[in-house]
């Protein structure tokens, strides 16, 4: 049995102008100590897709349908209760821009020792020395325990970030853009640092992120998405090198490859779909050199042309 | 698609060969800010706590020439771009701009100044003032200098303008707000008000990393087609060394306010030697899978612009620094054909 | 299929002109308006009172200064007498309409004097910093600082109490906590990006000041203005009530002050004192609650959809 195994999510949110399907139909699985890397620009989803599995879904929004099966649970079903106790425990997240969340006024050491209290029953002093252990394992002094947050680099407040979320030994870890804002240094750290805990932990972790550059150091399997949908789903190798839906070609080729040719990079014209209203057919077609009649008239869904490669296209997807 | 920068590398060194002249010259720049203390501390201290963002760097642009600065946060990179167009004021060394010292113009000679260097600024949703539509924002450099006489014309220049940014057909953009429009199409705004003068000079300061991936090749090749059919200089600060060695003829590489290698784009992607270049292409992300990449991660974060290490100010995270790198702080020397480093080890 | 050479705008059924932007600002400023009830209610307080100081001596050219004869003193209101006599004879109808033109007037153009300083202070304050910043400051504390009652009492007896003065009077002593507000307001602004933008392409301080920075503190100014109007109101009736008021265009507060003196509460005469009490209340409150709505439609923040 997969850790993780989301089917058909759907999670649509209510505007004054209607309804906005924000994820519609994702499929994904993932195995215990696997990392998978949810990659898409600006409205694809990926945060709502997080946001669904931990369920931390703003009031304007729901899960429409599917299923969200932790070891075997379905999350999208359980009560609010039992998912307060699976949140944190068994999956945490890491939210973008974390690091802004720490409380101003409170020692670092003390507010992750609160979530390990809040969360596991513990007192105070056991909880601190869970925090010193937890300091070593993201390697931060553990004398900075005793520090407010303003004296932390914006490198280390992340990790501290980390460490809070690893306080609970959770199964699963989501890191919504984890690294966005951090210089290149301090991010090829923190993805060191994230690969280091997975192995040693086996964890598994969903990586969330719209820099398909960062992906291919830390994950074994990526999902592009777009508009809502995952479009192609296989390895980073796959992903990367052996990409096949034209989305996710052109969205490789908008990163320069410093080990390959010197040529410029691509674009994509046009802009994302407006989900209130979106195209028919595929939500991409609007958008694509390759699009044919098929395309404008029903979606593509995904299908598998390799060994654990999906593609959802017409054109490509290998039926046609 | 056809190969840009090819055709590019070929017209440069045409234009090179024929154009030696630089545009920009900087020698021993210096910007030093005056850190506050607090209320007592600042009137009975004699400490001061100086942050010398920018200490000591020299560099020229040529006409033509896109001259990337490269560094991550705090190394003094987009200090630099301000200083170069006096929005912020230089505390020592000199700026020539076509060989005349930026310092020692006066208010109509500065007038002119701005007309001909100008600049692309990075955030596209707060540099554009949402109270006003675009046909203000873009004719804002000529109705500030007084360069239109009508309606008519402030409306025509405009439009051309947007087209040439790319914005077709450019009457719709017209009374548009800025909260209107998308990011790229803002950043277009941008830079169609920074071409609408016609300057000679462009600072780029981090252009397009605020937008989404595949869109940024538009505003880049924009960049380019204006360099070259115009003749434009860049200065283009980035912390992305992959963006600046797709665009650039030449790279410089910042750390702590200090210039520690320059050279050109594909020499330092592919052949640097300064400790910090290397490690820094080492962690650079790149679209593909590579088994076993030797990266080099440095220890700790870069330290604050106040409180400088002595000697190198590499030393405390440099893999190889030896005894002399505490003491001495090494000097830019050449080392090759254009290609400078301030190593001891090199 | 896209033509990449061409970038598509959002889409539009036609080019919009200058005139179509402004149609859908207001159409859109006044959905958020109907909104608001508090607003709504504010506004309707504002325009009743506006007409009747404008329009209301038109309608009623009843001289509220006519004395009346011996046996027409403080009457109840009869047919003749809308709201009754004052201790005078004088019709209390009369003076309350010609009173709101007084109250009002006086309240708008003591806060118009107020805005203006407030802002000059606080825009050059904020923007330009440094030794102007501190000194501009210091001054402006200085009459934060001060009683303003007592200074106005005091500026009121120095000057003599003439419609002109007590405009004037109010006007300069309420201008400081305007310009402390004008002030952060303008620091904030002063770091956006469009400010440095507008520096690199060769705009002087004035301009910048004028153009970029005033449209952006604007709404601020705006909605505190209406607060300082029903502020304004307000000191020029505590004026006029302790006596300082110009007897030869009776404001409601001057109204107030010959109730008092003329011991109207003791004899039971309400109509000489309620009338003008109320307007005074009606009028501020109607326009704190307009002020509570602009801050709403300027501060997307505070709305509560």
């Amino acid at each position: 049995m997969s850790l993780l195994e989301v089917r058909d999510l759907k999670t649509y949110f209510h505007a004054k102008e209607g309804i906005v399907k924000a994820v519609d139909g994702v499929t994904f699985t993932l195995e215990e100590g696997e990392a998978i890397a949810l990659v898409g620009e600006s409205g694809c989803g990926k945060t709502t897709t997080a946001l669904s599995i931990t369920k931390l879904l703003p009031k304007e929004g729901h899960i429409a349908g599917g299923d969200v099966l932790f070891n075997g649970v379905d999350l999208a079903k359980i009560s609010h209760e039992k998912m307060r106790r699976t949140r944190w425990n068994d999956i945490s997240i890491v939210f973008q821009g974390a690091m802004n969340s720490l409380n101003p006024v409170m020692k670092v050491g003390d507010q992750i020792a609160e979530v390990i209290m809040l969360h596991k029953g513990s007192n105070y002093k056991e909880a601190m020395q869970k925090v010193k252990k937890l300091f070593e394992l993201v390697e931060i002094n553990s004398e900075r325990m005793n520090q407010y947050p303003h004296e932390f680099s914006g490198g280390m407040k992340q990790r501290a970030m980390i460490a809070m979320a690893l306080a609970c030994d959770p199964k699963l870890i989501i890191g919504d853009e984890p690294t966005t804002a951090l210089d290149v240094m301090v991010q090829a750290q923190i993805l060191n640092l994230l690969e280091k805990l997975r192995k040693e932990m086996n964890m598994s972790m969903i990586l969330i992120t719209h820099d398909l550059s960062v992906m291919g150091e830390t994950c074994d399997k990526a999902a592009i998405m777009y508009a809502g949908k995952i479009v192609e789903l296989g390895s980073v190798e796959d992903i990367l090198e052996k990409h096949v839906h034209p989305y996710t070609e052109k969205l490789v080729h908008s990163y320069p490859d410093i080990y390959g040719n010197r040529e410029m990079i691509s674009s994509i014209p046009g802009s994302p779909p407006n989900l209130l209203n979106p195209p028919t057919g595929c939500l991409f077609h609007p958008r694509c050199e390759f699009a044919i009649d098929e395309c404008k008239l029903t979606e593509p869904v995904l299908r598998e042309i390799s060994s654990n490669h999906f593609v959802a296209c017409h054109v490509r997807g290998g039926l046609i | 698609m056809t190969n840009v920068i090819e055709a590019n590398v070929v017209s440069n060194v045409i234009k090179m060969k024929e154009n030696t002249s630089n545009v920009i010259e900087v020698k021993d720049l210096k910007v030093h800010f005056e850190g506050s203390q607090g209320f007592l501390k600042d009137f009975f201290s004699k400490e001061k706590n100086t942050v010398r963002a920018v200490d000591g760097i020299d560099f020229v642009i040529k006409k033509g020439e896109i001259v990337s600065l490269v560094g991550e946060s705090g190394c003094g990179k987009t200090t630099t771009g301000k200083a170069l167009l006096r929005l912020v004021h230089q505390s020592d060394g000199e700026i020539l701009f076509k060989g005349e010292p930026i310092l020692k113009k006066d208010r109509r000679e500065m007038k002119l100044f701005r007309q001909k260097a100008q600049m692309i600024f990075q955030d596209p949703y707060q540099s554009l003032n949402p109270r006003n539509v675009i046909i203000d924002i873009v004719a804002e450099p000529l109705t500030v200098n007084g360069l239109i006489s009508s309606e008519q014309e402030k409306k025509e220049r405009v439009i051309e303008a947007l087209e040439n940014a790319g914005l077709k057909p450019g009457e719709r953009f017209l009374y548009k707000y800025p909260h209107e429009l998308s990011g790229g199409q803002r950043q277009r705004i941008v830079i169609a008000s920074a071409l609408i003068l016609n300057p000679e000079f462009i600072v780029a300061d981090e252009p397009v990393s605020m937008l989404d991936a595949s869109i940024r090749a538009d505003i880049l090749k924009l960049m380019v087609e204006q360099r070259d059919e115009k003749g434009i200089s860049y200065l283009f600060i980035t912390h992305d060394l992959s963006l600046a060695w797709l665009i650039s003829d030449r790279i410089a590489i910042m750390y702590l306010g200090k210039i520690v290698e320059v050279g050109d784009a594909e020499l330092i992607a592919g052949s640097c030697l300064h400790p910090y270049s290397k490690a820094l292409v080492s962690v650079m992300p790149v679209p593909r899978k590579i088994k076993n990449r030797e990266r080099t991660i440095l220890q700790g974060e870069t330290p604050n612009p106040s409180r400088i290490p002595t000697g190198c100010r590499f030393h405390p995270r440099c893999p190889v620094a030896f005894d002399r790198c505490k003491t001495e702080e090494p000097a830019l020397k050449e080392v090759g054909v254009g290609h400078f480093v301030a190593c001891h080890l090199v | 299929m896209v033509d990449p050479n061409v970038l598509q705008p959002k889409p539009e059924i036609k080019i919009m002109g200058k005139k179509d932007v402004h149609l859908r600002k207001y159409q859109q400023i006044i959905a958020i308006f109907k909104s608001n009830k508090i607003g709504m209610f504010g506004v309707s307080i504002f325009v009743f009172f506006g007409l009747v100081a404008l329009i209301g001596p038109l309608i009623f050219p009843y001289d509220p200064l006519q004395i009346g004869s011996g046996d027409e003193v403080l009457q109840s209101p009869d047919s003749t007498h809308w709201l009754g006599t004052d201790d005078l004879g004088r019709d209390v109808f009369a003076a309350l309409i010609s009173g709101s033109r007084v109250s009002l007037g006086i309240g708008l153009l003591a806060t118009f004097i107020t805005m203006v300083i407030g802002t000059l202070i606080g825009i050059s304050s904020g923007y330009i910093g440094g030794k102007v910043d501190t000194i501009l400051m210091r001054f402006t504390e200085i009459f934060l600082v001060l009683p303003w009652l007592p200074l106005m009492l005091v500026l009121a007896a120095l000057l003599g109490s003439s419609i002109w003065n007590i405009i004037l009077v109010i006007g300069f002593t309420s201008w400081s906590s305007t310009a402390r507000i004008v002030r952060a307001q303008t620091l904030s602004v002063k770091e956006r990006q469009f400010i440095e933008r507008a520096k690199a392409i060769g705009a002087n301080d004035f301009y910048i000041m004028y153009k970029h920075v005033l449209p952006n503190v604007f709404p601020l100014i705006f909605a505190n203005t209406i607060l300082v109007s029903a502020v304004a109101i307000l000191s020029e009736t505590s004026l006029s009530f302790l006596g300082m008021g110009d007897a030869s265009h009776p404001s409601w507060g001057m109204m107030l002050h010959y109730a008092f003196t003329s011991g109207a509460a003791s004899v039971g005469a309400y109509w000489f004192l309620l009338p003008p009490g109320l307007c005074v209340v009606g009028v501020v409150l109607g326009f704190t609650f307009l002020g509570y709505a602009f801050e709403e439609l300027f501060n997307p923040k505070l709305r509560r959809s």
